[in-house]
């Protein structure tokens, strides 16, 4: 079995990081970064209902994901998708949450239905028409590198392609002094096994225990206040086009290195 | 697939603390459902409440991690040895090669409810004591089993609503064929809270009863909490024991909290476990159903089952007696259905009176005794996630 998977599409939205297309020239340092709150668009994908019934995470996933499938020429309908996330949708869990301390705690069905960590999950195969697989992760902080390392798995393994969404959304306070992630931030990576005209770049993931690699400036800070973030270091290698070797942070005292050849 | 050995397997739940209580219970056809007097909750409902959570300490060094659900974590791992298999485990194959999956929907979110009825009432700020990290974050109970153990493999929580602790059993699969792993500890747990009480009250799902599955008069779903844990290891050459023999995993694109009026995600998921395995619908002795007792749930999954399997396969679901343990559906009934592989016997499902006439499925009633070979358990969730697995003996 080939450990290697390829990556055919790549979508990124985050704090003055608009797409992808744009992102490259910041993440090679030729242009400055300066951070700008993330704009989230409507989803348009939703039919009328479930897009008013939509929170962060859902805009969130439908941005990145969409961006990528679609930079790879693919029907997002045929396709497995892994969700990472470090947490839910942040606006409902707290508006659930006064409620429930109320006096009045018949919260709606819309606002349960929302509070399931699989939300953008399931409005994404109602979006696509999606009925393969999802896989949708948590791991704290480690959420970007157990979602890479899930979907790599599936890739290697199952012989499909699929498309990884790592997608973080903030909580309002009081739950923002508990849990401070300052803005919404996604990327999203479709992975495929087959080498094709595609392929942006040649990927493998393993476990390591070295030190996890570091960016300047601005973007360091971004790298370690959102979980999803932590992926920066590898999308600036790919946007570099260099052969190299990363080194992610995933658990305590865990990393993954991640080697990447440009195709 | 290769067939994955549950070397080592626990469950705790309303019905009992570990498989001996558990298959008593199953066998005896006892409920573990209960009047809900949990916390402050005042809805008439009944619940499946383990009893003495509130009594659990977890080992001192861990007291960030105390909640709810890491108590029933802590009280599910203590049962059966199983604490005992995974040290044996890490001492065979090592810290890192031992992967933890875990599913959950609740995680320790009731802390979070308890700490906003204590905000400050001037800044709205949370009490001191209150830790995110390590109650209400979905992944805190992985956290706490992972360094309970201290492990240094893979370990991530998969939270997809009430198919979270099936799935999980599809991701230690990858990543033990990927060769990234040699075992993995799978499992779930949930537990009760007001987010999940409150919520099925609001669809108007909970039913004033204790739950009745596939009964023509079935009008929703009693909520229960568990935790189970099964160690995955590769199968050794020759072995008397139960075996993973297949996944099916599928999304209806249908709608966030009603099942595809068909079951079309369903069957496909069920198809999938079949294919992965090898083997036809008619190789299934029994059916652990998810039948959660809403009346949509199990007309969905009746059709898609009577679809595959025809009428002949004996089925039922577990949850008159446990109730719907939502993230740890999946997991406990890994664990029943291996039971029932292990004692040779087919759990009645309990509360049950007049089987749906419309679900045209034999659904058993009363606990049957004998020797199965192949089980196929269902779980379903909210955003349309399916899976099925396969599990079976060999001798």
């Amino acid at each position: 079995m080939k450990l290697a998977a390829y990556i055919e599409g790549i979508g990124l939205l985050g704090p003055g990081l608009a797409n992808w297309p744009d992102s490259q020239s910041i993440l090679k340092g030729q242009t400055p970064y300066s951070p700008q709150k993330t704009l989230l668009p409507a989803p348009a994908l939703l039919p009328a209902a479930e897009r008013r019934r939509s929170g962060a995470p859902v805009k969130l996933a439908l941005a990145v994901g969409l961006e990528a499938i679609q930079a790879a020429g693919l029907d997002a309908a045929n396709l497995p998708a892994v969700f990472s996330s470090s947490g839910g949708d942040g606006e409902n869990c707290h508006a659930i949450c006064e409620m429930l301390a109320s006096n009045d705690r018949q919260i709606s069905p819309t606002r349960f239905h929302n509070s399931v960590h699989n939300t953008a999950a399931g409005y994404w195969s109602i979006a696509t028409g999606a009925m393969a697989s999802s896989s949708v992760l948590c791991a704290f902080d480690a959420s970007f590198g157990a979602g890479l390392l899930e979907a790599f798995a599936q890739v290697i393994v199952d012989h499909t392609r699929t498309v990884l969404l790592a997608c973080d959304t903030p909580y309002p306070e009081p739950l923002f002094s508990a849990r401070p992630i300052p803005d919404a931030f996604g990327i999203a990576l479709v992975l495929s096994p087959m080498k094709t005209p595609r392929a942006l770049a040649e990927i493998s993931v393993a476990l390591s225990d070295d030190v996890a690699d570091r960016l300047d400036g601005e973007l360091e800070k971004l790298r370690v206040a959102i979980p999803a973030a932590r992926s920066l270091p590898m999308l600036s290698a790919i946007a570099m086009r260099k052969n190299g070797r990363v080194v992610l942070d995933y658990l305590d005292h865990k990393t993954l290195t991640v080697v990447i050849s440009p195709c | 697939m290769n067939p994955l050995w549950l070397s080592h397997f626990t469950a705790t739940s309303s019905i009992g603390r570990g498989l001996d209580q558990t298959l008593s219970a199953l066998k005896e056809q006892r409920s573990g459902l209960s009047p809900c007097t949990f916390d402050t909750v005042d809805l008439k409902t009944f619940v499946g409440e383990v009893a003495g959570l509130d009594y659990v300490n977890l080992p001192t060094q861990f007291s960030e991690y105390d909640c709810r659900n890491n108590r029933l974590a802590w009280l599910g791992l203590m049962q059966d040895g199983f604490d005992e298999s995974v040290r044996a485990a890490i001492k065979k194959y090592g810290r890192q090669r031992i992967g933890v999956f875990l599913g959950t929907s609740t995680s320790g979110i009731f802390q979070t409810e308890l700490a906003y009825r204590y905000r400050d009432p001037e800044t709205g700020t949370l009490p001191a004591g209150f830790v995110y990290r390590t109650t209400h974050n979905t992944y805190s109970v992985v956290d706490f089993v992972h360094r309970y153990f201290d492990l240094s493999g893979p370990a991530v929580a998969v939270s997809s609503a009430c198919s979270s602790s099936a799935k999980v059993f599809s991701s230690a699969r990858r990543m033990m064929e990927a060769g990234l792993i040699d075992a993995a500890l799978v499992g779930g747990v949930d537990s009760l809270c007001l987010t999940t009480l409150y919520g099925f009250s609001s669809l108007g799902l909970l039913s004033e009863q204790p739950c009745r599955p596939y009964d023509a008069e079935r009008n929703g779903l009693s909520i229960g909490e568990a935790a189970a844990f099964a160690l995955l290891e590769k199968a050794p050459q020759s072995c008397d024991g139960i075996m993973l023999l297949g996944i099916g995993e599928s999304s209806d694109a249908y709608h966030m909290s009603s099942p595809h009026p068909e079951g079309l995600g369903a069957k496909i998921a069920m198809q999938d476990a079949l294919t992965m395995a090898g083997l036809a619908p008619s190789d299934i002795d029994y059916i652990n159903l998810h039948g959660t007792a809403t009346p949509s749930n199990d007309a969905a999954e009746g059709l898609a089952v009577h679809a595959l399997f025809g009428q002949d396969t004996p089925c039922s679901s577990i949850k008159g007696a446990t109730g719907h343990t939502l993230g740890a559906a999946g997991g406990i009934e890994a664990v029943i259905s291996a039971l029932s592989l292990q004692h040779g016997f087919m759990p009645g499902g309990i509360n049950t009176k007049q089987i749906d006439p419309a679900l045209n499925l034999d659904y058993l009633l009363q606990s049957r005794e004998q020797k199965i070979q192949r089980v196929l358990s269902n779980s379903f969730g909210f955003g349309g996630t399916n899976c099925t697995l396969i599990l079976g003996r060999i001798a």
